[in-house]
């Protein structure tokens, strides 16, 4: 039962704790990202939409279940960051106001999903063929400690959480990274130092999208059930919320939605554990004790916030 | 003002145009759907609810699903000018269900017309309050614990899906029989929104009284707003909180009111919804999915630039066009083309700087034409006119070295 427990809490957090690291990438950079919902939308449909056209097309790759997982997460990506540029170049080009470019995103993605979907497939969701989700390693004969690690594990855990140490140790050690985060923080004088604001900006905020769509692949492939639909949930959102929690930065952000996803792993499976039924509490009970978590927390631990000064700002070059 | 209004119908012929490019793009990916379809899909989208032969109903249909989301807009509107941004609607809009459905539906008033409309009197009054009170954890949470309220406002928002399908599971004498996870409707209880014969007139559609209630908060909003000291109190504070706190404002109280009404907005909103003997609300699925409306609120508000009034119209132009998206289906095009649209309208209304500085060149033009005392003059006056306002402060500036550049 523990093992369960553990396995299904990763797989809640694994999809958050990439995607709120994607919020961190933005917001570091200046650009308030909203529409990590939308890029996780867009993202998932995509991967899903190249899979199950491969799938009709050549049958023979059916046979490299894991190929086609990381093919389809990068495809996912590369989707996901381009349609962030439609929010980076409204948001840093033209200076429009972040919230509503945002909004407008979250609100396309769907809308283009379900069209393309109904057009093209007939249904408002595509659904990939069952072994384009299948476990990377399957152990059921090692001890039960092992088995949390080595055993129904998926190949997108390994390569997300390889994904967020790197990035985040490239975030906080690199030159790169840290001009990234002089520009959220100090656009300014990061420009008067001879960065450039608006390169910063885009980088921050296409690596936000490209972690935004990965992190809606891997949604819907492990927790999802591999059905690509014009939603993943509001878990955008909810990595939103796990990035304001984690107060911007990653090594919380990881405890955050480790916490979190367990927590929600619970109400998931309460059913099922014999001490949580003995209390005679319906799942509704469970299911908003992650949220009620988050809020007890947040009142008393909120002390300096490290929300980036000059996130949400258009950068104005005559305002040295 | 004027320049608000112009720049949102520029959003809106823009948003137009892009859809129009997009469903291009449409007819030409899909073979099924011939290349002038395009032109009658766009006449059909524009045609909205005079599309068919039943104009009276899908008006009538068209004003009434309006109704909760002007209220959704509104929400977001003044937490907006209060500088904050209120994603928690969806959450208050449930609770605002949750309450007025209960008390409504466990009240059987067949029959009994004065007690009927009493009943639906305090089932509003009721989903109102606790709209406003689930309004408040998040603006209380800002202000004595100084956490960001879009974190507060997301949690909420879940808590109140999950305790809507708990306490809707467990009324088992108000569920629908024969159709699993529904409620009754008000149509059984006798105590439904008042329809004034509105839907004699409307040929049968669901539009009610709700939509008078709906434009008269939006000008009550409008008065607090801008005729009131409190009203100016959440407006400076939205500017600035720290200069609100120093000039003796107590920011804090300002920041848990505007939440609270805020919040009492959407509950009120569901209300009008759900009281309509029409209307049936899904308890079951209603902590999986967070009602759509309360997002769209977002967009309402975006679209009216925050203004109460404005809010009246966005809300009816989106009802408008998704209205004419339903009509597109004749036309070898889903429904969800009309969702681009409004999605793109609102990615175009976020372009106000770009399009007031299109329009500063259309002034510069005419500015070199015309004399330039008499354009300094103007100039002043619209300084002292929009002061208050920094992006049209920055527009006249604009103006201002626009006559500058001219002399």
């Amino acid at each position: 039962m523990e093992v369960i427990i553990i396995q299904k809490t990763l797989m809640y957090a694994v999809p958050l704790l990439i995607v709120a690291l994607a919020g961190v990438f933005a917001e570091r950079s200046g650009v308030i990202n909203l529409a990590l919902e939308g890029e996780m939308i867009f993202g998932a449909f995509c991967g899903a939409m190249v899979g199950s056209l491969l799938a009709r097309k050549n049958s023979a790759l059916l046979d490299k279940p894991q190929l086609i997982f990381v093919l389809l997460m990068l495809i996912a990506a590369v989707s996901g960051a381009l349609f962030s540029l439609l929010l980076s170049y409204s948001a840093i080009n033209l200076k429009a106001d972040q919230t509503i470019g945002g909004t407008a995103l979250n609100m396309l993605a769907p809308a283009i999903v379900n069209t393309i979907a109904l057009a093209f497939f007939n249904q408002e969701k595509v659904v990939m063929p069952a072994n384009f989700k299948s476990y990377a390693i399957k152990n059921p004969d090692v001890n039960p400690f092992l088995q949390i690690f080595i055993d129904k594990a998926y190949i997108s855990t390994y390569i997300v959480i390889f994904v967020f140490i790197v990035l985040s140790i490239w975030m906080y050690k690199t030159k790169t990274g840290l001009r990234l985060r002089a520009c959220g923080e100090h656009p300014q004088a990061a420009a008067s130092a001879g960065i450039s604001v608006y390169k910063m900006r885009y980088l921050g905020t296409t690596i936000s999208g490209a972690l935004a769509g990965l992190g809606g692949y891997v949604y819907i492939a492990t927790t999802a059930g591999g059905a690509a639909e014009s939603g993943v949930a509001g878990m955008g959102f909810l990595a939103l919320a796990i990035m304001i929690f984690g107060n911007w930065n990653p090594l919380w952000i990881a405890l955050g939605a480790m916490l979190f996803g367990f927590l929600k792993c619970v109400g998931a499976v309460s059913g099922l554990i014999p001490f949580l039924q003995s209390t005679g509490l319906p799942g509704y009970f469970y299911n908003i004790i992650p949220y009620f978590v988050v809020l007890v927390v947040l009142a008393f631990t909120n002390g300096k916030s490290g929300c980036p000064k000059a996130e949400g700002i258009p950068y104005d070059k005559g305002q040295r | 003002m004027k320049k608000q209004i112009t720049s949102s119908l520029m959003s809106i012929l823009v948003g137009l145009l892009a859809g129009f490019v997009v469903m291009m793009i449409i007819a030409l990916a899909s073979p099924d759907i011939a290349f002038y379809r395009v032109f009658k899909g766009m006449g059909l989208l524009i045609s909205g609810p005079f599309n068919g032969t039943h104009i009276m109903t899908n008006v009538g249909n068209m004003i009434f699903k309006a109704t909760p989301l002007i209220m959704c807009g509104l929400s977001v509107a003044i937490a907006f000018k209060t500088g904050l941004f209120n994603i928690g609607a969806a959450g208050q809009y449930l609770m605002g269900t949750l309450v007025s459905l209960s008390i409504v539906l466990n009240n059987d008033c067949t029959g009994k017309p004065a007690k009927g409309f009493f009943i639906w009197l305090l089932a509003v009054l009721c989903g109102m309050v606790a709209g406003g009170i689930w309004g408040c954890i998040p603006g209380f949470f800002k202000a004595i614990f100084g956490v960001n309220e879009v974190i507060v406002c997301i949690m909420t928002n879940w808590i109140a899906a999950n305790i809507t399908s708990w306490v809707f599971s467990a009324q088992k004498t108000i569920q629908a029989t024969g159709k699993g996870g529904y409620l009754i409707t008000t149509k059984a209880t006798g105590n439904a929104t008042p329809s004034l014969g509105l839907d004699k007139l409307f040929q049968g559609a669901n539009i009610d009284l709700g939509i008078f209630i709906a434009v008269l908060i939006a000008l009550l909003i409008h008065v607090i707003l801008n005729k009131t000291t409190f009203g100016f109190e959440l407006k400076s504070c939205g500017y600035n909180k720290d200069a609100s706190k120093y000039s003796g404002m107590n920011e804090k109280r300002n920041i848990i009111l505007s939440m609270a009404i805020a919040g009492a907005l959407s509950g009120l909103g569901a209300a009008l919804y759900y009281l309509n003997p029409g209307i049936e609300f899904n308890f079951n699925a209603a902590y999986m999915k967070l009602p759509d409306v309360g997002f769209n609120g977002i967009p309402v508000a975006l679209l009216a630039a925050s203004n109460p009034i404005g809010s009246i119209f966005s809300a009816l132009f989106v009802r408008y066009i998704n209205m004419g998206g339903e009509y597109m289906v004749s036309a070898g095009f889903n429904r969800y083309s009309a969702d681009i649209i409004i999605a793109l309208i609102i990615y175009f209304a976020g372009f106000t700087n770009l399009f007031s500085s299109i329009l500063a060149n259309i002034n510069k033009k005419k500015a070199e034409k015309k004399a330039i005392a008499g354009e300094n003059e103007k100039c002043v006056e619209n300084g002292n006119e929009q002061s208050t306002e920094n992006e049209n402060e920055k527009n006249t500036e604009n103006k201002c070295e626009t006559v500058k550049e001219a002399e």
